[in-house]
C-alpha cells in the first residue's frame, strides 16, 4: 500500500474499491472504510459481484470479469474530458501524460458500456465522484492481479491515480491488500526470484558484491524461477530438487492436475510444513515446523506496518520454529553465518543489508508497537504514506495500456465464467482454517454461486448438486443461488481440497508478473441429482 | 497456576491486528483483542478470535518424516536433516545449484524469510526462491 490503514478512517473523502472483496478477505480494513463512510466519505465498489461491501457503497457497478483495464480507461477518458484531471501535478511529477492520454481518448463510456457491460452514465458518475473527492484512496487485492493482464490492471490503477494526484498525500493512493498476512513481508525479505532483500536487484553487479561479501558467498546475477516454473521444471525434470516451506501448492496452484502430476515426478521433494497438506503427502522427507505462537520474529502487515510476533507455546512434540530449521540445515552444509541466537538476531542482519529496514529493531518495536518501512535509520520515525513530494523513481511514468480480452473467454462449449475467491471463515488452502472447528462449521463445504437464470437454464431444483467442468477439470459440488453474481458469471471459493476450484482454473500467466489467470476461466456446468442426506443414523 | 498474556500479531489476511493469547500453565486458554493496535482498536473478525484453533489439533506434525519403502516414516532430526543435506548437495555438485528451487511462505516471518532467501543463495547460490505472492 503506498498510504497507511488508518488513513482510510481519517483523511479520505472517497475510497474507490475495485477486485478486493474487502468484507471476507480484510474484515478489519472493511470496518475502517465503513467508519470512513460514517465521517461523510464517498465509497465506490466495482466488482463482478455484489459483495457485502458494495451494499453500503454511494455507487456499485458490476461488470464483465477480466475488462478491468476497459473499465479504468473508461473512468480517465471521463475525468480528462471533464477537465477533472490534477494539472499541477500532471506537469510537475509525471511523464509520459500525452502517451497515456491518446490511448485513453479511444475509450469513450460508449464503447467500454460495450466492452465492460457498464451503462455509460453509471461510469461518468463513478469518474466525476473519485475525481472531485480527494484526497481519494484506491483499494483493491488479487480481483486486480490474478489476470494474464494483472500487470495491466495495476499499471492503469496507478493511471488513475497519478492523473488526479492522488499520490503523495494521506488519505489518497494506490493500495493493494495482501491476501497472506505476510506476503509483504517474503517480498521484502527477498522471498522473490528477481530481488535480494529490500527489492535490490539481483541482475546487479553491486547488489551481487553487497550479499557476497556480507554472506561470504551467494548466487549469480541471473533472476530464478518462479512458483509455476519451479512446478513445471519439476515435471519436466530440468529441476532435480524442491524445497517447499509453508506452502501449499497442490491445492494453491492453478490446474491442479497439472501441479499435482509436476509434484509426483519429483526427484527430491521436501516439505516442512506443521500438517501432513496434499503437498506433503507428495514429499520424500517432510520437517515438522512450528506455527506462529510457537516462535518470535515478525511480520510486515499490507501497509509496511512491522510488529512483532511473540512465542506463547512451545511447538508440539519435536517440531521446530522454521529459522531454527533452516539454521541447522545450513549448517549441517557446513554452511558459516547461520549462528543465530534468535529471531532478533536475524532483525539485527536483516537491518544491516536492508535500507528500507535499517532503523527496525526488537527493542524499537517494544517501544513503539510498530513502525511502517521505510524506516531508513534508528531515528526514522517510519513512513505512513509514500511518495510525498517526490516519487522513488524520480518522475511518476504514466503507461499506455490497451484492454486485451481473457486467455480463455466463454464460447459454445464451456458458455460461463468462472471466478474464484476467498470467505471470511477461511484462509487460503484452509489446511489451517478447515482444522479450526468454529471455522469450519461456518462453511464446512464447498460451493458454487450461481445467478437464478444460469439455475433455471440448468434446470436447477433445490438440494441438487451439480458438476462444473473446464477444458482441464471437473468438480461436484453444492449450489448457492443468487443475485448477488451477474448472469454468466459463476464464483466459487478456493479454500476446499475436496472440490479444489483450481482444478478448473486456467494455469496461462500474466507475461511480466507471472500471476496465473485465477479470476476467468470458461466452465460449464450440470445438475448431477440430490445429494445424500448428511445426517447420521437413521432418518 | 501460571497465567500469562502474550501479545502477537495475527497469522490469516493482512489487516495486521494484534492479539493477546491467553495460556494457562502452558496451554492457549483464549485470544484477546488488543485496544491499543492502530487497525484492530479492540476489535477481530471471527478469523481473529479463533485465530489459536489449528494450534493443538491432533493433526500437528511432530517429528520428521522420512519416505522409505514408498510410505513416510517418523525418523529423528539428525536422520531427516542429514538426508536432506546429502541430496541437496549431491544434487548441487552433479547438475549445478540451479537444479534446486525453493518456495518460502508468506505465513512464516520476515526472519524465517530472510534465512531462506539467505539459505538459497548463499548456501545453494541459486535465485530459485519464490512465494505464493502470486497466488
Ligand atoms: S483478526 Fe481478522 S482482519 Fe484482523 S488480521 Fe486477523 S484475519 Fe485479518
Amino acid at each position: 500500500m503506498t498510504n497507511s490503514i488508518p488513513e482510510l478512517e481519517t483523511d479520505s473523502r472517497c475510497i474507490l474499491i475495485m477486485g478486493s472483496n474487502t468484507s471476507e478477505g480484510h474484515p478489519l480494513i472493511a470496518s475502517r472504510i465503513v467508519k470512513a463512510k460514517e465521517r461523510g466519505a464517498r465509497v465506490i465498489v466495482i466488482d463482478p459481484r455484489d459483495i457485502q461491501i458494495a451494499r453500503l457503497a454511494d455507487m456499485y457497478i458490476p461488470f464483465r470479469p477480466g475488462a478491468d483495464v476497459a473499465v479504468l480507461n473508461g473512468l480517465m477518458n471521463v475525468i480528462i474530458s471533464e477537465g477533472l484531471e490534477d494539472k499541477e501535478f500532471i506537469a510537475a511529477r509525471t511523464e509520459a501524460y500525452a502517451e497515456m492520454k491518446a490511448v485513453v481518448e479511444k475509450y469513450t463510456p460508449e464503447r467500454v458500456q460495450e466492452i465492460s457491460g457498464v451503462p455509460a452514465d453509471m461510469l461518468r458518475e463513478a469518474a466525476r465522484l473519485y475525481a472531485r473527492n480527494k484526497p481519494a484512496a484506491i483499494v483493491y487485492a488479487m480481483g486486480i492481479t490474478q489476470h494474464t493482464t494483472g500487470v495491466d490492471n495495476v499499471k492503469s490503477i496507478a493511471n488513475l491515480a497519478m492523473l488526479t494526484g492522488n499520490l503523495g498525500i494521506a488519505g489518497a493512493g494506490v493500495n493493494p491488500l495482501r491476501g497472506q498476512n505476510n506476503v509483504q513481508g517474503a517480498c521484502d525479505m527477498g522471498g522473490l526470484p528477481n530481488v535480494y532483500p529490500g527489492y535490490q536487484a539481483v541482475t546487479s553487479p553491486d547488489a551481487q558484491k553487497k550479499f557476497q561479501d556480507a554472506w561470504g558467498g551467494t548466487a549469480d546475477t541471473v533472476v530464478g524461477l518462479t512458483v509455476m516454473e519451479m512446478v513445471n521444471g519439476v515435471g519436466d525434470g530440468t529441476l532435480r530438487a524442491l524445497y517447499v516451506m509453508g506452502e501449499n501448492p497442490m491445492v494453491a496452484d492453478p490446474d491442479l492436475h497439472h501441479a499435482r502430476h509436476c509434484l509426483e515426478k519429483a526427484e527430491f521433494l521436501v516439505v516442512q510444513d506443521i500438517f501432513l497438506t496434499e503437498t506433503a503427502q507428495l514429499a520424500h522427507v517432510v520437517l515438522p515446523g512450528g506455527a506462529f505462537v510457537e516462535k518470535d520474529g515478525t511480520f510486515t502487515g499490507t501497509d509496511r506496518r512491522v510488529q512483532r510476533v511473540r512465542k506463547v507455546v512451545n511447538p508440539p512434540g519435536n517440531a521446530m520454529a522454521d529459522w531454527e530449521i533452516t539454521c541447522r540445515l545450513a549448517q549441517r552444509l557446513g554452511a558459516g553465518g547461520f549462528d543465530f541466537a534468535s529471531p532478533k538476531e536475524v532483525m539485527e542482519e536483516i537491518a544491516r543489508l536492508t535500507p528500507s529496514y535499517g532503523g527496525i529493531s526488537y527493542e524499537r518495536l517494544e517501544e513503539l508497537g510498530f513502525l511502517h518501512w521505510p524506516c531508513p535509520a534508528a531515528d526514522h520515525p517510519g513512513t505512513p504514506y509514500l511518495h510525498k513530494g517526490k516519487f522513488s523513481r524520480g518522475q511518476g511514468q504514466f503507461h499506455a495500456v490497451e484492454f486485451k480480452e481473457p486467455a480463455e473467454s466463454p464460447d459454445q462449449d464451456y458458455p460461463l465464467t468462472l471466478t474464484t475467491g476467498r470467505l471470511m471463515f477461511h484462509f487460503h488452502t484452509g489446511s489451517m482454517t478447515r482444522r479450526s472447528e468454529k471455522l469450519h462449521q461456518e462453511v464446512p463445504e464447498a460451493y458454487v454461486e450461481i445467478h437464478p437464470d444460469d439455475a433455471a437454464r440448468i434446470s436447477f431444483k433445490r438440494g441438487q448438486r451439480v458438476r462444473v467442468h473446464s477444458r482441464r477439470g471437473q468438480i461436484e459440488l453444492d449450489v448457492r443461488v443468487t443475485k448477488r453474481i451477474k448472469p454468466g458469471v459463476v464464483f466459487i471459493p478456493f479454500h476446499f481440497a475436496e472440490a479444489a476450484a483450481n482444478v478448473l482454473t486456467h494455469a496461462a500467466i500474466d507475461p511480466t508478473a507471472k500471476i496465473p489467470e485465477y479470476k476467468v476461466c470458461a466452465v460449464k456446468m450440470e445438475t448431477i441429482g440430490v445429494k445424500e442426506a448428511k445426517s447420521q443414523g437413521p432418518s | 497456576m501460571e497465567y500469562q498474556n502474550t501479545l502477537t500479531t495475527c497469522i490469516y489476511c493482512g489487516c495486521g491486528c494484534s492479539m493477546y493469547v491467553e495460556t494457562i500453565d502452558g496451554r492457549i486458554t483464549g485470544v484477546w483483542p488488543d485496544k491499543t493496535n492502530q487497525i484492530s482498536g479492540g476489535r477481530l473478525c471471527i478469523k481473529g478470535w479463533n485465530v489459536t484453533g489449528f494450534v493443538g489439533h491432533p493433526d500437528r506434525l511432530k517429528n520428521p518424516l522420512l519416505r522409505k519403502e514408498g510410505k513416510l516414516v517418523e525418523v529423528t532430526w539428525d536422520e531427516a536433516l542429514s538426508q536432506v543435506a546429502e541430496k541437496l548437495s549431491g544434487i548441487k555438485r552433479e547438475s549445478g545449484a540451479d537444479s534446486i528451487g525453493l518456495m518460502t511462505s508468506a505465513k512464516c516471518t520476515n526472519e524465517e524469510n530472510y534465512l531462506m532467501n539467505k539459505f538459497a543463495r548463499a548456501v545453494l547460490g541459486t535465485n530459485n526462491i519464490d512465494h505464493c505472492a502470486r497466488l
